[in-house]
C-alpha cells in the first residue's frame, strides 16, 4: 500500500470526499439540534442557549470533535478544489453545443461551485459567531430581578448566571471584577466565585433580529437573513447530489437499498437546510 | 428533409479547428446518421472539397468505432444506440445539427471528427485481461461453475464496446464507466479473481495517467452509453479498489 494510492489516485481522493462529506452531514445534524434552542423563547431560552454555548466550548469530547470537523471542512474543500482543477484540465476544449441537462442534474455538475459558495459562507459564519465567541468581546449574560427596596420602592437589580451552581446568582455590583470575560471575582480578586456565561444568544438575536433585545435597531438584519437563507439553498443543492453520491463513491450500491439512500439524501437535503434557514427567519419576523 | 449541419473541421492534430456550416438536402428519415454523413461527403468530393473525416466500421452497433457528439449528446438524442444506429427520423425538417468530436484531453483530435482513443487500449493493456496457461494443458473456461447472477452481470459489463461515449458525456471527461465495466467483467468471474488486486490498481493508475477526469457521480455516462452499462459497475470498481488499496503490498 503506497502513499500515492491513498492520497493521489482519483478514486482514493473520492473516498476522502465521501468520508469527510458524510461526517460533515453528521455535524450538520448536531449543529441544527443545538440551533433549534433558538426557537425557545424568553429569558429561559436565552439562558438555555448560553449554557449550551458554554458547554460546547468547554466539553473535552466536543473539543476533539470540533477539531475533526475543522479538519474535515479543510480537507473536503482542498481535496474538492484539487479534483475540480483536474477535471477542468481533463477537457481543455469545450463543446460548442452541450445538452448536459439531458443526462444529469445541474447540482451534480456544479458541486465545486456550490461547495465554494458554502466555503465562503462558513468563513463569514465563523467570523460572525464562532470568532466572536472564542476571541471577541461578548458581554456576560445578566438578568434583572425586581425586589423591594428602601421606602417601599421597587428596585431593579442585575445578576450574572454562573457556571458554579453553588454560588449563584452573583449580583452585578461594583465589587465584582470580571476577568477574562468569563470569571467573576468578588472584592478580593483571589476569590473566584464562578464563571459567567457569554451572552451568545443576544449576539444571534442582534444579528438576525430587527433589534437586539429591544435596544439598538439593526438595519442590516434583512440582509443577514437573506444571505443566510440563500446559503442554505446552496447547501441544499450541494446535499441533493452529495449525500447519495458519497454512498456510490464508497461502493455502497445495491438494487434494494440505493433507492432508499437516494430518498433519504433528498429528504436530508431539503429538511436540514430548510430548518436551519427557518431559525433566522423566525428571529427576524417574530 | 432539409438540414443545416454545423460540423467541427480540423485539418490535423495541431490545427486550431472551427465549426463550419453545411446545408444539406434530400435526407430521408430511414437513413442512418452515418448515411447522412456519406451523402454530405459525396457532395463535398464532387465539389472538390475535403470530405469530413469520421470514424466508422461495422455500422451495426457492435464495434465501437463510430462516435460523434451530436446536438450536445454522445451518439445523438436517441438512447441505447450508437451513431450508426441513429436514424435521421429522430430529427425534424429544417433542424440545425451540431456535430463535434469527443472532447477530452485523453482523446486528442486526429482530424475533423476522428479522435485518438488509444488511451483506452493502454488502460486495457494495464490489466484488462486474465493470464491463462497455454502450454498444452489449457483448462476449458466453462469447466468452472459460475452463478447465473454473476455470469449475467459479467456479460452485461462485457457488452461495453469501448466507444468512449462515457468520457465524451462526462462533465469531467472521466473514464470511470469504461474502466469499471472492464474491471467488473473480470472481477465477477473466478478466472479474474486471481489478478483482481493488481488489475484494479494498475488500470486505475493508467486511467489517471492518461489524463481522464475524476468521477463526480453525475450519471451522465450511463444515460448516454449505447450499451446501457450500469453505474453498478462504478460502485463495484470502487469496492474493488478499496479492497485492493488496503490489502496490496
Amino acid at each position: 500500500m503506497s502513499k500515492s494510492v491513498i492520497l493521489k489516485s482519483s478514486i482514493a481522493k473520492k473516498y476522502w470526499m465521501a468520508f469527510t462529506g458524510l461526517f460533515l452531514c453528521l455535524f450538520l445534524v448536531g449543529h441544527l439540534l443545538g440551533n433549534l434552542q433558538l426557537f425557545y423563547a424568553g429569558e429561559e431560552g436565552r439562558r438555555a442557549f448560553n449554557e449550551y454555548a458554554y458547554f460546547m466550548q468547554h466539553n473535552l469530547l466536543i473539543k476533539v470533535m470540533s477539531y475533526v470537523t475543522y479538519l474535515s471542512i479543510l480537507f473536503h474543500a482542498i481535496d474538492g478544489l484539487l479534483l475540480a482543477f483536474q477535471n477542468k484540465k481533463a477537457r481543455p476544449i469545450q463543446y460548442a453545443m452541450n445538452k448536459a441537462s439531458a443526462n444529469s442534474s445541474s447540482a451534480s455538475r456544479q458541486m465545486a461551485l456550490l461547495g465554494s459558495i458554502i466555503l465562503i459562507f462558513i468563513a463569514t459564519h465563523m467570523v460572525n459567531f464562532w470568532g466572536k465567541m472564542h476571541f471577541g468581546e461578548i458581554p456576560l449574560h445578566t438578568y434583572n430581578v425586581s425586589m423591594p427596596g428602601q421606602m417601599g420602592q421597587v428596585q431593579e437589580s442585575s445578576f450574572y448566571y454562573t457556571h458554579d451552581f453553588s454560588v449563584q446568582p452573583v449580583p452585578v455590583v461594583k465589587e465584582i471584577v470580571v476577568k477574562n470575560e468569563l470569571e467573576l471575582y468578588i472584592k478580593n480578586p483571589e476569590i473566584k466565585v464562578g464563571e459567567g456565561y457569554k451572552d451568545l444568544h443576544s449576539v444571534v438575536m442582534g444579528f438576525f433580529g430587527k433589534s437586539a433585545n429591544g435596544n439598538d435597531v439593526n438595519e442590516l438584519a434583512w440582509l443577514a437573513v437573506l444571505l443566510y437563507t440563500i446559503s442554505m439553498a446552496v447547501l441544499s443543492f450541494h446535499l441533493m447530489h452529495g449525500f447519495a453520491s458519497a454512498f456510490q463513491t464508497l461502493g455502497l450500491r445495491h438494487p434494494r437499498y440505493t433507492a432508499i439512500i437516494k430518498n433519504i439524501g433528498m429528504g436530508f437535503a431539503i429538511i436540514v437546510p430548510a430548518t436551519f434557514a427557518a431559525i433566522p427567519l423566525y428571529i427576524f419576523f417574530k | 428533409m432539409k438540414l443545416t449541419l454545423k460540423i467541427w473541421r480540423q485539418s490535423g492534430p495541431n490545427d486550431k479547428g472551427q465549426i463550419v456550416t453545411y446545408p444539406i438536402d434530400n435526407i430521408e428519415g430511414n437513413m442512418s446518421f452515418l448515411d447522412m454523413m456519406d451523402v454530405l461527403n459525396e457532395e463535398l468530393i464532387m465539389k472538390g472539397d475535403d470530405p469530413v473525416a469520421f470514424d466508422h466500421d461495422c455500422r451495426e452497433g457492435i464495434c465501437g468505432m463510430c462516435s460523434l457528439f451530436i446536438n450536445g449528446e454522445a451518439h445523438g438524442p436517441d438512447r441505447a444506440v450508437t451513431t450508426c444506429q441513429l436514424h435521421m427520423r429522430k430529427f425534424s425538417d429544417g433542424e440545425t445539427i451540431y456535430i463535434e468530436p469527443w472532447r477530452a484531453k485523453a482523446f486528442p483530435v486526429v482530424k475533423d471528427l476522428v479522435v485518438d482513443r488509444s488511451a483506452f487500449d493502454r488502460v486495457m493493456a494495464a490489466g484488462g485481461f486474465v493470464s491463462v496457461n497455454t502450454s498444452g494443458n489449457t483448462v476449458d473456461a466453462n469447466a468452472i461453475p459460475i452463478s447465473k447472477i454473476n455470469a449475467d452481470k459479467a456479460f452485461e459489463a462485457a457488452t461495453c464496446i469501448g466507444c468512449g461515449a462515457c468520457v465524451a458525456s462526462c462533465v469531467n471527461a472521466s473514464a470511470m464507466l469504461f474502466v469499471s465495466a472492464k474491471v467488473s467483467q473480470l472481477a465477477l468471474l473466478p478466472q479474474g479473481k486471481v489478478e483482481a488486486t493488481e488489475r484494479v490498481l494498475n488500470m486505475v493508475r493508467t486511467m489517471d495517467e492518461e489524463g481522464f477526469g475524476n468521477c463526480t457521480n453525475t450519471g451522465a455516462c450511463a444515460v448516454e452509453c449505447p450499451k446501457e452499462i450500469s453505474l453498478d459497475n462504478i460502485a463495484r470498481m470502487n469496492r474493488e479498489y478499496f479492497k485492493a488499496m488496503l490489502t496490496s503490498e
